[in-house]
């Protein structure tokens, strides 16, 4: 009978996806300008939108900016494609975190288009994202997107996106 | 537009907040059309490798150009929100050019407002990206 590999330690587990995460996301300085936040739970990713002045676009009413509810969607499809690519590779070791952290970030899948469809006005609160990879080719991918605010329940926007997939080594090396 | 209207407009749209933290501007605006750039920044960079700006900010300033256009439309409506907007991106936009875009609403209705545009960079020929959008109209009788 074959023996099962040992498993690790969760600690190193945890802190190892968690590492990966955080280089991706920090990496990106729009990311950064809007202020956009991942929580991890296992590979399902939830995308925080925490409110600041900056984002406002109607002053009145006031509501968030169309122009900032689909950078945030997109940026959820974006790492949410990523990571979903990514996952094996972290967790074979493929991918290398210390690398990563370094600033060697693996190459972003590319917008090709991206359709938002706006439900409701954006209030200013925190708002949140979840991606849903409907399809992930070697080439294209087609990924869906809903965002909430206070009840995950009551979208305030949708979208779907097609990205260009970055070539993977296997590929390049014929 | 009048233009005192057009002079308002744009001193509306230099007041949103959003567009203010990017430096977005409003160059040109009338009979439906409206003009916008926004400068290259590296605080809204999307690929570090390559300082290629975010899609995001490229959404931001297609969806404010194209609200502008339908407010500036003859039929003047008095407020607008998006229903949807759709962009393609064409390529990557140069790292370290403005981004200029410019809208058009070419149908209104009592209830919706149906806009197109087209960004570009130095390389006028070549667009980086463009837009189609659905929007609200409010207050046509």
């Amino acid at each position: 009978m074959m023996a099962r590999k040992r498993p690790e330690p969760v600690q190193v587990v945890k802190q190892r996806r968690d590492a990966a995460l955080s280089a991706l996301v920090h990496g990106v300085p729009y990311i950064q300008f809007l202020g956009i936040e991942f929580e991890r739970r296992g590979d399902e990713l939830t995308a925080i939108l925490p409110f600041d002045e900056k984002l406002i676009g109607n002053p009145i009413l006031p509501a968030i900016h169309g122009g900032v509810t689909a950078g945030f969607l997109e940026t959820t499809a974006v790492i949410g494609l990523a990571w979903s690519v990514m996952w094996d590779d972290i967790e074979t070791g493929r991918i290398d975190v210390e690398e990563l952290s370094l600033g060697h970030m693996p190459r972003l899948p590319k917008t090709i288009d991206f359709t938002v469809d706006y439900l409701r006005s954006g209030l200013p609160r925190d708002a949140y994202a979840r991606a849903r990879v409907n399809r992930s080719g070697r080439r294209y991918a087609s990924v869906h997107v809903e965002a909430w605010q206070d009840q995950r329940a009551v979208l305030f926007a949708q979208a779907t996106g097609h990205f260009l997939m970055p070539p993977r080594d296997a590929d390049r090396d014929g | 537009m009048t233009p005192d209207k057009s002079k308002i407009a744009e001193q509306f749209i230099n007041a949103i907040p959003h567009c203010k933290s990017l430096n977005m501007k409003l160059t040109n605006i009338g009979a439906g059309v409206a003009e916008m750039m926004l400068p290259y920044d590296l605080r809204i960079v999307g690929d570090p490798e390559t300082g290629v700006i975010h899609g995001g900010a490229v959404s931001a300033l297609m969806d404010t150009c194209c609200g502008a256009a339908a407010m500036s439309h003859p039929a003047s409506p008095s407020g607008t929100a998006t229903i949807d907007l759709r962009i393609d991106y064409m390529r990557a936009a140069t790292p370290g050019q403005t981004i200029h875009t410019r809208a058009e609403c070419y149908r209104i209705t009592r209830s919706v407002a149906f806009v197109r545009a087209t960004a570009v960079d130095d390389d006028a020929e070549n667009p980086v990206a463009t837009a189609t959008g659905a929007f609200t109209v409010e207050g046509i009788k």
